[in-house]
């Protein structure tokens, strides 16, 4: 047999690791910048959280005490440091409006997140990578225009449109799926890990387990639309491209048959690119798609952070934001990482 | 010598492409044949169709635009064009084996020698178990001269020369032992050095393993040094058929004297070098007549009328020109019967 196709590991761990090792220390100035940036951009919001927590009617001393109480009476630097300096410790502050750790409390939101994002990247991924596959394989045929055109049809949709009228028409009119959500109301599912796939799975319960999956079809497949047409297009021309080199032609005079001469030797050789698309798509789901998760209801992180704002609950936003975005750069080293699995020429350095 | 089979034959193969400027045809009524164990050369200038007939011959003109629109190719007597794909799959890299013109492009950069050369083993020795595979795909890579054969096989093909990859080529191409080898302008791309090697070896190999060669070349050189037969190819049609010596000796075809004649001497120093005038007429702006006549310095009121046939001017030997049409019987010939 032919060894696995994608991954020839040649003994390079050492260098690995030690680029990863090098890959997380540039990452602590990125963080740093990061921190306070968000820190400033959000004291400059107008609005006092004092004043919204307490609300219109509440009178100057409470107000003047619950800025007090939540430190904001310090000038901005002191404030940016006590912050860095709980963060140093692993302190992700309270939430100003509830009063709870935002690690504690944040990660049932992100967990939502990370299952839809999931869920979604992998239709985007399935079906995109493939529509991409046929239409360059068979250019020019009815498949590839079709494909194309959805795909364009794809990129170009609103999502809250999609969305909507997903609902109207599988969730309404044919009754086929919930349309808000992650479980039945009635029939909630008791959270382990909060990725409920996972926990309804760990608790045995095996009939919630159709209900999660069938609450995440409807939001996964608008949130997998625009992503799913850019992976499409992205294979499509990579492939294309790679379709008319020589060692393509070279597999084909070996006998070999088009169908592993398509998916071993033209595949791997186009797919760099589409990997860079996919890591940037897949950051961007697990930012949080604010719109869809309004739509559909979904209890993500976006809609944290957008709720954490109108309150201008301060620690929320500063901590959401920088989790997305350290997520978003883990991404990005992934697939530096995968790069050089797939392409021996790629060298880590 | 001991009288040859004739392994390969291909018979008034015409290959089209279909384009929007209408159908024109890069091989035009081609003929020839390759004995058991022969090297033959087809030579010729880009564009004449070289590279098209080696490729109509494995099935793997690329489709569409192009197609065989006409004739046979009989290998063991059975025609090709008439495989289905699934039973050409059997004949490629089994039957016939090809390598290409670039080295440096013609192995995929993402697998190892190691995987490449086993792949091309276990496309069609089905029942070979794992280690039989290696132990040929090494011992193929130790045939064509390759040093440190078992490290060879873990390594990339960017971590190989032009000439390394080409000799990579040849073993991948010769692993099963296939009958005929096309070898497309397979040291166009090297340096002159490696390329005395590379043509070395393919003898050797010929020698050793009795594969019938068709080396496509527009290189007059290498046609000297290495093959039996040579094929002249001019704008999709073969003018000269004949042994290598009497090509080199008694050219016929005004074309294949302006070929020869254009070969650098380098006993003369100051001498300028030869070259035909005017230029291959591009497929589809073919005129009517022979397709030399614009160039030719010999042509004639009845050169730009009528097609010449391919006549036979003595044994072993044809010529495409009016010029040999008294002395010699006109073989069969298609193109000149019908228009």
């Amino acid at each position: 047999m032919i060894s696995p196709f994608f991954i020839q590991f040649d003994g390079e761990v050492k260098t690995v690791i030690h680029y990863i090792g090098k890959r997380l220390l540039q990452l602590i100035p990125v963080l740093l910048g990061m921190t306070f940036v968000v820190f400033m951009i959000i004291r400059a919001i107008p609005g006092d959280p004092a004043q919204v927590i307490l609300g219109q009617l509440a009178s100057k001393e409470a107000i003047e005490a619950l800025r007090l109480k939540l430190g904001l009476d310090n000038p901005w630097y002191v404030q940016y440091f006590d912050y860095l300096a709980a963060l140093l410790k692993g302190d992700l502050g309270e939430s100003m409006r509830t009063v709870q750790p935002v690690s504690k409390e944040i990660w049932p939101y992100l967990a939502a997140t990370f299952e839809l994002a999931l869920f979604a990247i992998i239709i985007a991924v399935i079906i995109g990578v493939n529509a991409g596959i046929i239409s360059a394989w068979f250019q020019n045929s009815w498949f590839d225009y079709a494909a194309m055109i959805i795909a364009l049809i794809g990129v170009s949709m609103p999502i809250f449109w999609l969305g909507l009228m997903e609902q109207w028409f599988f969730g309404i009119e044919l009754q086929w799926f919930p349309t808000s959500g992650r479980e039945e109301v009635r029939n909630p599912v008791s959270a382990v890990t909060n990725l409920y796939v996972i926990d309804t799975i760990l608790n045995g319960r095996f009939d919630q387990l159709g209900q999660v999956l069938k609450h995440l079809v409807l939001p996964g497949i608008a949130l997998a639309t625009i992503p799913m047409a850019i992976i499409a297009r992205m294979t499509r021309s990579s492939m294309l491209e790679v379709m008319r080199a020589d060692y393509v032609r070279t597999a084909r005079a070996k006998g070999q048959k088009m169908f592993w001469v398509v998916y071993k030797h033209a595949l791997k050789n186009a797919i760099i690119p589409v990997l860079t698309v996919i890591g940037l798509q897949t950051g961007m789901l697990l930012g949080g798609a604010i719109l869809t998760e309004t739509i559909f209801s979904w209890p993500g992180i976006g809609r944290y952070i957008y709720e954490a704002i109108q309150f201008r609950d301060y620690p929320v936003i500063q901590s959401g934001i920088l989790i997305v975005a350290f997520i978003f750069v883990m991404i990005n080293l992934i697939v530096d990482i995968l790069y050089g699995l797939i392409d021996p020429r790629i060298k880590y350095d | 010598m001991t009288k040859r089979e004739i392994i390969l034959e291909v018979k008034d193969l015409q290959t089209s492409f279909f384009t929007d400027d209408g159908v024109i045809p890069s091989v035009d009524y081609v003929d020839f044949h390759v004995k058991e164990g022969e090297i033959l050369g087809i030579v010729g200038e880009s564009g004449c169709g070289k590279s098209v007939t080696s490729l109509s011959i494995m099935g793997l003109v690329p489709s569409p635009p192009g197609k065989i629109t006409n004739g046979q190719i009989l290998f063991r007597g059975k025609d090709l064009t008439k495989f289905s794909e699934k039973e050409m799959r059997k004949v490629r890299g089994n039957d016939i084996a090809m390598i290409f013109q670039e080295p440096m492009t013609s192995l995929n950069p993402l697998f190892t020698i190691g995987n490449q050369l086993m792949e091309a083993i276990t496309l069609h020795k089905k029942g070979w178990s794992r280690k039989q595979v290696k132990a040929r795909a090494i011992e193929m890579l130790k045939l064509v001269g390759l040093p440190r054969a078992e490290e060879l096989m873990k390594d990339y093909p960017h971590q190989l020369s032009g000439g390394m990859r080409q000799r990579v080529m040849i073993a991948m191409a010769l692993v099963c032992d296939p009958k005929v080898l096309i070898a497309d302008e397979p040291t166009t791309a090297l340096d002159v050095t490696i390329q005395a090697q590379i043509l070395k070896l393919m003898r050797e190999l010929n020698e050793r393993l009795h594969t019938a060669v068709i080396l496509i070349t527009h290189d007059l050189g290498v046609v000297a040094e290495t093959c039996e037969r040579v094929v002249v190819m001019y704008a999709g049609k073969v003018v000269e058929e004949g042994t290598v010596d009497t090509i080199f000796n008694n050219p016929q075809h005004p074309y294949t004297k302006g070929l020869i004649a254009s070969v650098p001497d380098m006993r003369f120093k100051k001498q300028r070098l030869y070259s035909i005038p005017g230029n291959v007429p591009k497929p589809g702006t073919i005129p009517n007549g022979c397709r030399f006549a614009a160039r030719c310095e010999s042509v004639f009121g009845r050169c730009t009328v009528e097609n010449p046939s391919l006549y036979e001017t003595s044994d072993n030997h044809k010529t495409r020109c009016f010029l040999y049409d008294e002395k010699g019987v006109g073989v069969n010939d298609k193109t000149a019967a019908t228009s």
